[in-house]
């Protein structure tokens, strides 16, 4: 690892991989700014606060959206979470865990070329509903599921 | 704990391509105790930039409920040949790259 790197890195967690993209040409400077542009999001404990922080005043149920996640969860620690949107102009999508200590999990952002359809896994304390929301044309949409937990991922 | 390389598999379908990218890092929350019931530090990563051929398709933001040595899967306009690359950075300002060319 380049000393000098880590030292811009260390400047500031939200900084960080700012510095980096820029440092490396990645980004032209008008996208810098848009990076983890939801960090205090990510922090809040009420999912209706985490909804306001997004800026999601409303959205639509259903469109078309399939989320793909087991009904029963073994293993909370590892659950598929799998997101099709039809949508025309998705732009990003969000999972949100309602009962996790911190609901929002992650936001995934859909740039020229990329398909909007992903996979991942997450981590459950708990049985609870997962959001997905689902970002098109500056509109949001949203699709939930209830999971059942029947061992917690997040405690120790 | 060191981060080691990612695996990333590019694979092509007719004009797209599909990208399964598993990652090594401990996703640590925060919440978790070690057994003398100190709380293990908070330890995941932040942010993912993927590109095809440097041009950026996908962007995530990622706190600690994504689960530990994250995988993820996305799909892409692209060909055989085209280089995908794979970053990320983490809150304690660690981070590692790497590519891999679709096959």
């Amino acid at each position: 690892m380049d000393s000098k790197r880590r030292t811009v890195l260390q400047g500031g967690a939200g900084a960080g991989l700012l510095a980096l993209l820029a440092g490396v040409g990645l980004l032209k400077p008008s996208e810098v700014f848009a990076a983890r542009a939801n960090d205090a999001a990510f922090k809040l404990e009420k999912l209706d606060e985490v909804l306001k922080a997004l800026g999601v005043t409303s959205a639509a149920e259903g469109g078309d959206i399939v989320l793909t996640a087991p009904d029963i969860a073994e293993n909370g620690a590892v659950v598929p979470v799998e997101l099709e949107s039809k949508l025309p102009n998705t732009e990003s999508v969000m999972v949100l865990i309602e009962k996790n200590p911190t609901p929002l999990a992650a936001i995934f952002h859909f740039h020229e070329g990329a398909l909007p359809r992903v996979k991942t896994r997450v981590k459950m304390g708990q049985s609870s509903d997962v959001y997905l929301l689902v970002k098109a044309d500056g509109k949001f949409y949203q699709v939930k599921k209830e999971i059942k937990v029947t061992l917690g991922g997040c405690g120790g | 704990m060191a981060a080691g390389p990612m695996r990333i598999r590019a694979s092509v379908s007719g004009d797209e391509i599909n990208v399964r990218v598993l990652m090594a890092h401990p996703m640590e929350t925060g919440q978790r105790k070690d057994p003398s019931g100190n709380v293990i530090e908070a330890h995941y990563i932040t942010d993912v930039v993927a590109t095809i051929n440097d041009k950026i398709v996908l962007t995530a933001e990622w706190g600690p409920a994504v689960s530990t040595n994250p995988y993820f899967e996305f799909n892409a306009k692209g060909k055989a040949g085209d280089t995908v690359k794979v970053k990320w950075v983490d809150n304690k300002g660690e981070s590692r790259e790497d590519s891999v060319q679709v096959k």
